[in-house]
């Protein structure tokens, strides 16, 4: 027996689609809009729309933060239309898809991360999503937020003050003591360590993105070239059709796009996981509490005695 | 001899950008070594094939950093060094 959908349920689903759908076309129309007449293929960055002025220095708003945005907005239309219309008893397949999200970054941060941590599943989730979407946007033809610098840069700093605040949960004393662990000589190292790790973040993911889609632009145009170099003689628009570039690009695309893009998420999140739950010292966090509460009591305690007497 | 020097500046990016890329050597073997290993214990335990997939992957992701600092700096030696190079000696000759 199949339960009829209210007409709430449905208007709603047609909103949360078209919120998922809405942002990507206006991403498309924005590049086919604002693109420069171009000839043949170039590797470009991304396009500076408009810079806003700012005291220190301009700050211009690129294709790469627009369409972010965008993504942003259409993972939130995503998980609005999956979570639309619960019911205790999962029958549809969108209540199932989100409860296998759920169950599965759930386990993940479980697995990875402990049991003290289990609140990081939804931001988890978050990272995974917003990385995996971005680099897979390019499938669409739009700009890839990932491939560049400053959008994962700034997914990085974010993990890092996560980490820093962790370190810092047992006192900023120990957070200090803690860069002159082994040897005091190993003093400047230790910072530099705990600097690279946002850069080597950064650099992985938007190096592993921007790489694939240079990649990809330089054999497509080669491979352009070739097929004009050897199928020119073709009469008509025979020779000028590129035929060699039919093929070879989309396998390199499935790897570097749809592959690449989804290992690069999931290893951003592992990485986030690791070093979040690696900085925090639990032990230490939990003696110190134990400590500071006996402290406390003992205070009380003799509070207490004095007032008696 | 403005050309002489933008070719040089050229030149240079392109070589620096070559040599810059040698660092591609470790990662390859590194991840080589990794994955070869994540065989033999995939042949030795063929049960625990997705963790040791996985963690094989993570691993090389992990390795692949060095060479990827490596691209970095090449892309940037190939794509916004010159610009920016030429710019500059253009302005020390005040045109």
């Amino acid at each position: 027996m199949k339960k009829q959908k209210s007409r709430r349920t449905r208007v709603l689903d047609i909103l949360y689609l078209s919120m998922m759908l809405l942002p990507l076309l206006s991403a498309l129309v924005i590049k086919v809009l604002t693109a420069p007449p171009t000839e043949g293929i170039t590797i470009t960055g991304a396009q500076i729309y408009f810079t806003v002025p700012m005291p220190l220095q301009d700050l211009p708003v690129t294709e790469s933060q627009v369409n972010s945005a965008l993504i942003l907005i259409s993972i939130v239309g995503l998980c609005l239309f999956l979570t639309n219309g619960l019911s205790v008893r999962a029958t549809s397949w969108r209540q199932h898809a989100a409860e296998w999200i759920v169950l599965k970054v759930r386990a993940l941060v479980r697995e990875n991360m402990g049991e003290y941590f289990m609140g990081y599943a939804p931001f988890i989730a978050a990272v995974l999503a917003l990385s995996a979407f971005s680099s897979l946007s390019s499938l669409l033809g739009i700009y890839p937020p990932t491939s560049d610098l400053n959008i994962v840069a700034g997914w990085a700093i974010l993990v890092f003050v996560l980490i820093t605040y962790y370190k810092l949960k047992c006192g900023p004393l120990s957070y200090l003591k803690g860069f002159t662990q082994p040897v005091f000589i190993l003093t400047p190292m230790n910072v530099i360590s705990e600097a690279a790790t946002p850069l080597s973040m950064t650099f992985r993911h938007y190096g592993n993105v921007l790489a694939g889609s240079v990649i990809s632009t330089m054999i497509a145009a080669a491979l352009g070239k070739a097929s004009s170099l050897v199928l020119g003689w073709l009469p008509g628009a025979l020779g000028e059709f590129p035929l060699l570039r039919i093929g070879l690009p989309a396998v390199l695309s499935l790897y570097f796009d749809v592959f690449s893009g989804c290992l690069q998420a999931f290893i951003f999140a592992m990485l986030t996981m690791a070093y979040v739950s690696g900085a925090f010292a639990m032990e230490e966090y939990f003696e110190r509490r134990a400590k500071k509460e006996e402290k406390k009591k003992q205070k009380i305690n003799q509070t207490q005695q004095t007032e008696v007497i | 001899m403005l050309e002489l020097a933008i070719g040089i500046i050229l030149g240079c990016c392109a070589l620096g950008a070559g040599v810059a890329m040698i660092a591609g050597i470790g990662p390859g073997i590194g991840e080589g070594n990794a994955v070869a290993k994540a065989c033999e214990a995939i042949g030795r335990q063929p049960e625990s094939k997705g963790n040791v997939t996985s963690t094989m992957l993570f691993g090389c992701a992990i390795a692949e950093t060095t060479g990827l600092y490596a691209l970095v700096i090449a892309i940037l030696l190939i794509f916004v060094a010159p610009n920016m190079l030429i710019n500059v000696l253009m302005r020390a000759l005040g045109r």
